[in-house]
């Protein structure tokens, strides 16, 4: 193993150079989730010329960091490794921070939408901000909108899942009281605003002491 | 009183029982405070939460509310530590390839057990030794520094402390990426229950008194809100209180395992707040002395010798002025905020705020407010003592 010093002050010289010739930046991107992974890579390389690396196995993430020197790291805030990551800077001289952590503490508003979009950023330091910025815009974008497309379909199971318990329920009271269907979705609906609760509550009720019963 | 809400950050271990115990025996509500209790992933992200004010307190290891107040790692910032959470209540993991070396080199009874320990652990790793930590700033780290170079083992040539998340602790040893690891309760039973380790070492056999977690806040916030950080170490304080009773430990078991909490089975939490520990796979349990202390022994003051003697340990390594170091690390353990927070209780208060760290073998009576205290033991295993006046 590279030893994490090296990996850091190796990475310097190479920032140094990135600068002054122009050659596409390195990102690694650490993400066990492959449709996420992808897609923060399609949103990079639609922001700039970058060399964009998946990590997706944290066991090899030290490794995988020594033999691929990137300029940033992007890493999901809830990632546990983050803190492997920190170890990586601490062990590059605790106070000379080659590695900035985070984002820039200074420029707060890009902080908190990083936060928000749930996106750290490990970043070289000497690096200029304004070559950090599109990177660090793009990841948050495809963070967020995976976030989003997350909590859609999470939304869209659930309804399915409610309708079939209200459909279960009603073919119950159908079958138990003679009723017709839209005079048993009136009752699950009546039961459901006496007991102030949820027609999928008070459906999926119905269905387990129907369960418990049979 | 106005109800303040504290949204405050813990990782999943058994010592963020006080903060659990808080919010749910009604403590803090007492104290009108809505306890929010957030559960992170990692250190670095409670540390940024806390940093960026998402948080407005966090459970957090000993060592990073000084680093942080130093200007160690990624966001240098004034954090203070407004009472100990838990003391001790680490173990020292090894592959069970590793524990079946040392055997065959320690005495199953030595009196100096973790001299023996660790000259074995040296001797085995032939050469660089590596470890997983959960954290670099943390007490896992400080204690495996100290005694293995206390031992001769020269850090960092041959001393490769990586940080492997608890929960990967295991896996990482089995898979042969480490020989040894430091980790806080639950995940040394873990390991030992899934076969890939054995404990070898309490943490406390290293350090009698070492201090785990705190209650950290931002200086900032202090100075905005002190009230709310009285009552808030008040809250914590009856907590540890109502932690300390024997009786007390099975409830706490059950509520720590679960869901939102350290969500693992009660037995393998009790393991750790009984001090009884299973040491190997299948075999019976072992009662560990000072395994982990939540109240006795004024275990939730913060001493600002102890804040001293982890800067002096960290400004030695980073290289850096250690005067400036062990003024900012002062500042940074308020013994003082405490003092006043629990002068309205019936608390029994240390009549020093400093005190020489390693200097007692036994248990004995200190002089403090009520004339009912009692510290130690508190001796480091190579019996030296740290005088945080001599520095």
């Amino acid at each position: 193993m590279v030893a994490a010093g090296q990996w850091s002050l190796v990475q310097r010289g190479i920032a140094a150079q990135h600068d002054l010739m122009n050659t596409p930046m390195k990102v690694a991107v650490v993400e066990a989730e492959r449709d996420r992974a992808l897609m923060i890579v399609d949103g990079l390389r639609e922001a700039g010329d970058y060399d964009v690396t998946v990590i997706g196995d944290a066991s090899s993430l030290e490794r995988r960091l020594a033999e691929l020197r990137p300029d940033v790291v992007l890493i999901d805030l809830s990632d546990p490794n983050r803190d492997t990551l920190e170890q990586l800077a601490v062990a590059s001289g605790p106070t000379q921070r080659p590695v900035a952590m985070f984002v820039d503490r200074s420029d707060s508003a890009i902080t908190r939408m990083a936060i928000d979009a749930g996106v750290s950023a490990y970043v070289v330091d000497g690096f200029r901000k304004e070559r950090v910025k599109p990177i660090l815009d793009a990841a948050i974008a495809r963070f967020q909108l995976f976030t989003r497309m997350r909590t859609e379909l999470e939304a869209t199971k659930s309804a399915l899942a409610e309708r079939k318990v209200i459909e279960r329920a009603k073919g119950l009271l159908m079958k138990a009281k003679g009723l017709g269907e839209e005079e048993a979705y009136a009752l699950l609906r009546k039961t459901a605003m006496d007991q102030g609760r949820k027609v999928a509550d008070v459906a999926q009720s119905l269905v387990t002491a129907a369960d418990l019963l049979s | 009183m106005n109800f303040e809400r504290v949204a405050c950050g813990f990782v999943p271990l058994v010592d963020c029982a006080p903060l659990v115990v808080a919010r749910e025996l009604g403590f803090a509500s007492e104290e009108g405070i809505d306890l929010i209790l957030e559960s992170q992933p990692s250190w670095s992200a409670i540390r940024d939460k806390l940093a960026f004010g998402d948080l407005q307190a966090a459970h957090m290891l000993s060592v990073l509310p000084v680093a942080m107040s130093m200007g160690l790692g990624g966001i240098p910032m004034r954090i203070d530590a407004l009472s100990v959470l838990s003391v001790n209540g680490d173990v020292i993991g090894v592959s069970p390839q590793m524990a079946a070396r040392i055997k065959g080199l320690v005495p199953a009874h030595s009196a100096h057990r973790a001299t023996a320990v660790g000259r074995a652990l040296v001797a085995a790793a032939d050469g660089r030794l590596r470890v997983g930590v959960p954290f670099p700033f943390s007490m896992h780290a400080e204690l495996l520094y100290y005694w293995l170079t206390a031992l001769g083992l020269e850090a960092p040539r041959n001393l490769d402390m990586r940080t492997v998340p608890p929960p990967r602790m295991a896996e990482a040893v089995r898979d042969g990426e480490i020989d040894a690891f430091c980790v806080g309760e639950p995940w040394g039973s873990v390991a030992v229950d899934a076969g890939d380790a054995e404990i070898a070492l309490p943490g406390a056999a290293i350090w009698q008194f070492a201090p785990e977690k705190v209650l950290a806040v931002r200086h900032e916030w202090v100075e905005d809100n002190r009230d709310v950080a009285l009552r808030l170490t008040r809250a914590l304080w009856r907590a540890a209180r109502w932690l300390g009773e024997s009786g007390n430990r099975l409830t706490v078991s059950d509520l720590l395992a679960q869901p939102e909490y350290v969500n693992r089975p009660a037995e393998l939490i009790d393991r750790a707040l009984s001090g009884r520990l299973v040491l190997s796979e299948r075999r019976v349990p072992v009662q560990i002395p000072n395994f982990i202390e939540f109240y006795d022994r004024a275990a939730t003051f913060p001493w600002r010798s102890q804040a001293i003697w982890i800067a002096s340990r960290w400004a030695a390594r980073a290289g850096i002025d250690r005067k400036d170091a062990i003024a900012r690390a002062r500042a940074c353990y308020r013994s003082d905020l405490y003092r006043e927070a629990l002068s309205s209780l019936d608390a029994d208060l240390p009549g020093a705020s400093e005190k020489l760290e390693g200097g007692l073998e036994s248990r004995i009576a200190v002089a403090s407010s009520r004339g009912e205290m009692f510290l130690g033991p508190d001796r480091f295993f190579d019996g030296a003592v740290f005088d945080p006046a001599e520095i």
